[in-house]
């Protein structure tokens, strides 16, 4: 096949729908990352020694049921390469689209993988509030929802921010493997036009595309942290 | 038995006076111990009474247990046995939802400030009133009337991280008493500022103490802080309290640990053979020349080997060790004569 490079006419509208498709999944696994991660990571921290919820309805031995479940969940998720996890969770993502083809469908595994991993970060950005703030808190008679969400949530917001930065890259990284499932998206175009056919002028502008989205991603985010920071 | 409606006091049963704003009854407080089995006992049985008012400084050396018992005052450690009567009500019995609300008439403050850093100033001192429910307009006029009895009007809209460590303390201070807590308790909260800034300080606690009737207890290693603003003091040791009372009572206690570290009078001890005695003298007494009446009124040479006299919560008060010539026989009847003069007198050594 002899085709011209860099036909912009024909380029663009791949191109478009492309960003189109890695935005509506990457976007949607944000959305959801955002929520259960934050969740998980706050039930992580609140359920280990010393946590707000070490001992649930007065029970330190459910607290510690609790934290170690949690821990083996996140830590499965961890562990399965994305194109497993992928694959493995067809008849789920099935269950919750209808099918598991095009990106809505792709957002499924997306999330599913990401959770894990920004609740980690979470975790992390949490263990670094001083316990000392936790225990003014309570000592002004918060009650745990206001710990999480004024002290724990606020103080860590910094850290989760960057957290979250770190997640969309991943996710960007995930989606682009996604594609293998015919999902589209950026990551999609590079793999069959690039590789698949040898135009080079696609492979060389989603590459250009994806570093210029990493970069305004992270450049974005240390901003927002810096600014939240005031320590 | 009384009328006032107080259980009677039978063995260990709780005895809560009128005028007591806490009172802590057999507090037994024990961890599980590190690695090996068994446990730690931080809190040795411990009882203690606070009257309303009063600063009362709980003063011990690091591990003696001070800040587990501040701790458990507010509950934040919960006692393994024993009461904690905070204005009335038995906080070891209350729901969790109880807990919350009693915490709100008990201010704290912590050596290490523990200030929200996300927050301003303003935003820190509300944040106590947002957990209480209080809107938004009467907040912000709470928090600005605090702040300006704290001397930090003019610093509302700043971040704890530009504030120097007396500012932060004074913010610890008013985010505590935003709420009008009957209580403050203060867990070290000098122990991380130099001299200075903890003189400033304890003055700032001496003040809203007058000024709003707070009962303030205290946790101290430093005894320059019962001495500068304390009422009532008691020494913990290894879990237990060993000594408890007035201040200026403790003072003219013979024997008294406070006063002794209260008013060091050095290592020396005298010649052997002479008698050694320590006198102590609170009020009027201290404007007496007393050395000099014994010298005169017996003809013995008074060798003063330590001295001290200082202002204790606005009283003046001193602390002298005396060597006398002579076995403590043959001095019988000056020391006699100190005692029947008001004065109180420890014969140390022969």
């Amino acid at each position: 096949m002899n085709q011209e490079r860099w036909d912009w006419n024909t380029m663009i509208p791949v191109l478009v729908k492309a960003i189109t498709d890695t935005a509506t999944m990457v976007g949607l696994a944000l959305g959801f990352t955002i929520i259960f991660g934050l969740i998980v990571g706050v039930l992580l921290v609140s359920t280990d020694d010393d946590g707000i919820l070490a001992a649930p309805f007065g029970s330190r031995r459910l607290g510690r049921a609790l934290h170690a479940v949690i821990g083996f969940l996140v830590n499965i998720g961890r562990s399965l390469p994305f194109i497993i996890l992928m694959v493995l969770i067809i008849p789920f993502t099935k269950l919750l689209v209808g099918t598991f083809i095009g990106p809505i469908a792709a957002a499924v595994p997306l999330t599913v993988a990401a959770i894990p991993f920004f609740a980690r970060l979470v975790e992390i950005a949490l263990r670094e509030v001083d316990h000392g703030l936790v225990e003014a808190a309570k000592s002004l008679g918060a009650s745990k929802l206001t710990i999480v969400w004024k002290v724990l949530l606020a103080e860590g917001r910094p850290s989760i921010v960057l957290g979250l930065s770190t997640s969309v890259i991943s996710l960007l990284n995930y989606s682009a493997i996604a594609g293998l499932i015919g999902a589209g998206g950026i990551g999609d175009i590079a793999i069959r036009y690039g590789y698949q056919r040898y135009q080079e002028d696609y492979l060389l502008i989603t590459t250009l595309m994806l570093i210029v989205i990493v970069q305004v991603v992270q450049l974005v985010a240390s901003g927002v942290a810096k600014k939240l920071s005031h320590r | 038995m009384t009328s006032s409606g107080a259980p009677t006091q039978s063995g260990r049963r709780l005895r809560v006076r009128k005028n007591h704003v806490i009172t802590i009854t057999d507090l037994h407080k024990s961890y599980p111990a590190r690695g090996a089995n068994g446990t730690v006992e931080a809190l040795k049985g411990i009882d203690l009474e606070v009257r309303a008012g009063e600063i009362f400084g709980v003063v011990g050396t690091s591990g003696a247990g001070k800040s587990t018992l501040i701790r458990c005052v507010n509950l934040l450690e919960r006692p393994s046995s024993g009461h904690i009567t905070v204005d009335g009500q038995d906080l070891t019995t209350l729901t969790d939802a109880e807990l919350r609300l009693a915490r709100q008439g008990i201010g704290m403050v912590f050596q290490h400030f523990n200030l929200l850093s996300s927050r301003t100033v303003q935003q820190n001192v509300e944040f106590g009133l947002e957990i209480m429910g209080v809107p938004r307009l009467e907040r912000h006029s709470r928090a600005a009337e605090i702040l300006a009895l704290v001397g930090l009007a003019d610093r509302a809209s700043a971040y704890p991280s530009q504030l120097s460590g007396g500012q932060k303390q004074r913010v610890g201070i008013a985010r505590a008493l935003a709420g009008n807590p009957k209580v403050l308790l203060s867990d070290e909260a000098t122990s991380s500022l130099d001299p200075e800034t903890t003189d400033s300080i304890l003055e700032l606690l001496r003040d809203l103490n007058r000024k709003l009737g707070l009962t303030i207890l205290l946790i101290t290693h430093e005894m320059e802080v019962v001495k500068k603003i304390c009422d009532s003091a008691a020494l913990i040791e290894d879990g237990r309290i060993v000594e408890t009372g007035n201040v200026i009572d403790l003072l003219n206690t013979p024997g008294s640990k406070i006063a002794h570290a209260l008013f060091p009078l050095g290592e020396s001890n005298g010649t052997p053979g002479n008698t050694v005695v320590e006198i102590m003298y609170a009020g009027h007494l201290s404007d007496e020349p007393i050395v000099a009446k014994l010298s005169r009124s017996f003809g013995i040479d008074v060798n003063i080997l330590g001295a001290a006299v200082e202002l204790v919560g606005g009283h003046r008060v001193g602390r002298m060790r005396l060597e006398l010539p002579g076995t403590v026989e043959s001095n019988r009847v000056p020391i006699e004569t100190l005692k029947e003069s008001g004065l109180f007198v420890e014969v140390l050594a022969a």
